[in-house]
């Protein structure tokens, strides 16, 4: 274990959106310089996650610290500053559509440097080269394949030089080929340039590959903490259901529901 | 009966609250042009986006619109031997009502609903978080530039209907029509009034800038992020615009040319 104090802190979070509670109660810490993955099923708030960490939702009670600074005690101004620091990764790579590669992943250094075309150039072309695709910098966003756009948002994340990248379900939809290169990118970027990396995701097999640490939550609570090879000798129900795919088990099959005969023989099932 | 009630209400806090978040981003759009000056490029780039690429359809309709008026003016004027004053009457009608209103609702049909479309798609496609996760203030960045941009294309566009129109209603009148051209042209510059007529008609056109282009960001960025979504705040842009325009429209005249 690094004897660093954690890059993000968060204690007792809670969350809930609408009457539905999505955090209860959770405490993470996110060790520097690690890939640390977050699982669990779909629907138990893991992009909800990263957008508080990123202090783009607000939580109804507790605390996240990144870096020292509570997120959501910053001013505007201190939490944009904050947001240079950090790069994420969407789910959708949310390009924008009427910009080159090349003109989205030198958006950020010409919003927030005054450095001369010559040297963006030159960090462009860097970032891209990265992540394989210097050859696509004149390509639009409506060209690329799903994985290509999301390294080409991965350059993008990484361009400001971040002391984090959150990914937020980046192997999800991709061909073996495609998963395996963004997996072997996000190990690769965080061990060369010293980044911490916190991934959510529920690939399983990917995700455990390359991860130093996995939190898996579930009803909106850490359910098991530890190395992937912990979790996959775990005693829990819940953790061997989710790691294993199996299709019942804690996690119900069934949404909640009344019992089928109910259901069938009600005169307003009908509608 | 309680629940109809019940409904009732909740769909005016609804609306009361949408009409709140609306006067909010109103505020940060206008407080977004601290970042605006600086970056002259941006709004430029939305001038030519929003008002130059709307003046075919403008100048296409006020070249009929302009005929039109000459057409039925002549038939009413010439039953009081009154030709004359088509010149006048074509121009005022232009100047004070036609060329304002109908040009922000050829803007809002054109531009606003195009602009709805384009930050909606922007949120649905998360571009919207992405620039907010790239410590980038997209109202500032993406909506500042474009409620200036309406802003400032509404009157500019506003005055070239008018004046195609004015030519419009030249053609018909002393080409077709055969009313006397040095009438038509004299008349018209000895009644139209700079400040009671075109300088109303610039501010009507000012205010309407405002409603069309601010309505139509704020149903973009307020909008639900699906194609239901996008389509529903798309078809609001153009039915609310259309609404504020000519409400407002009766109160601007009324405080302007009524006594």
């Amino acid at each position: 274990m690094s004897i660093d104090p954690p890059l993000i802190i968060i204690r007792d979070l809670h969350f809930s959106r609408g009457d539905r509670v999505i955090f209860d109660g959770m405490d993470i810490d996110i060790p520097r310089g690690k890939v640390t993955a977050i699982m669990g099923p779909s629907g138990t708030g893991k992009t909800t996650l990263l957008k508080l960490i990123g202090g783009q939702l607000r939580p109804s009670h507790g605390t996240i610290e990144v870096d020292g600074l509570d997120v959501h005690k910053l001013s505007r101004k201190a939490l944009f500053k904050l947001r240079m620091r950090m790069g994420m990764l969407f789910q959708t790579g949310a390009l924008l559509t009427d910009l080159t590669v090349y003109d989205n992943v030198a958006y950020p250094l010409r919003e927030h440097t005054d450095l001369p075309e010559s040297m963006i150039r030159r960090l462009v072309l860097m970032k891209l080269e990265a992540v394989g695709l210097r050859g696509a910098r004149e390509l639009l966003p409506s060209a690329l394949s799903g994985g290509m756009a999301r390294r080409v948002a991965l350059a993008r994340a990484i361009s400001l030089d971040p002391m984090m990248v959150m990914y937020d379900e980046p192997f999800t939809g991709q061909d073996p080929i495609s998963m395996g290169v963004l997996a072997q990118l996000v190990r690769r970027l965080n061990d060369a340039v010293g980044l911490t990396s916190i991934l959510v995701s529920h690939d399983v097999e990917e995700t455990s590959a390359i991860s130093d640490l996995v939190y898996v939550i579930n009803g909106g609570k850490v359910i098991e903490q530890g190395t992937p090879s912990e979790l996959a000798n775990s005693s829990s129900a819940s953790v061997r259901q989710f790691m294993s795919g199996l299709p019942d088990g804690p996690v119900g099959f069934h949404y909640d529901a009344p019992t089928l005969d109910e259901d069938l023989l009600s005169m307003r099932g009908a509608s | 009966m309680l629940d109809v009630l019940a409904n009732f209400g909740r769909k005016g806090l609804d609306a009361f609250e949408r009409l709140g978040r609306g006067h909010l981003l109103f505020l940060q759009i206008l407080a977004g042009i601290t970042s605006l000056l600086p970056r002259p490029g941006l709004l430029v780039a939305q001038i030519h986006s929003i008002g130059v690429r709307t003046i075919t359809i403008i100048v296409v309709s006020g070249l009929f619109v302009g005929m039109v008026l000459s057409l039925q003016g002549y038939y009413v004027l010439s039953q009081f031997a009154a030709e004359d004053s088509l010149g006048v009457m074509v121009a005022a009608s232009l100047v004070r009502e036609l060329g304002p209103v109908v040009t922000a609702l050829l803007f809002a049909g054109r531009a606003g609903s195009a602009l709805t479309a384009e930050i909606g798609l922007m949120k649905a496609t998360e571009q919207l978080s992405g620039l907010e996760m790239m410590a980038v203030d997209p109202v500032r960045r993406i909506l500042t530039p474009r409620f200036f941009a309406g802003f400032i294309s509404m009157p500019l566009l506003a005055a070239l209907f008018s004046a195609v129109g004015v030519i419009g209603g030249y053609f018909v009148g002393v080409g077709l029509l055969g009313v006397d051209e040095g009438a038509f042209w004299s008349q018209m510059q000895a009644k139209i009034d700079w400040n009671g007529d075109v300088i109303n008609g610039v501010i009507k056109s000012l205010v309407f800038g405002v409603i069309c282009t601010w309505i139509a960001l704020f149903q973009g960025y307020d909008t639900l992020p699906t194609s239901t979504g996008v389509s529903r705040s798309t078809t609001r842009t153009v039915v609310h615009s259309a609404l504020a325009v000519l409400v407002l429209d009766f109160v601007l005249t009324a405080l302007m040319f009524g006594d």
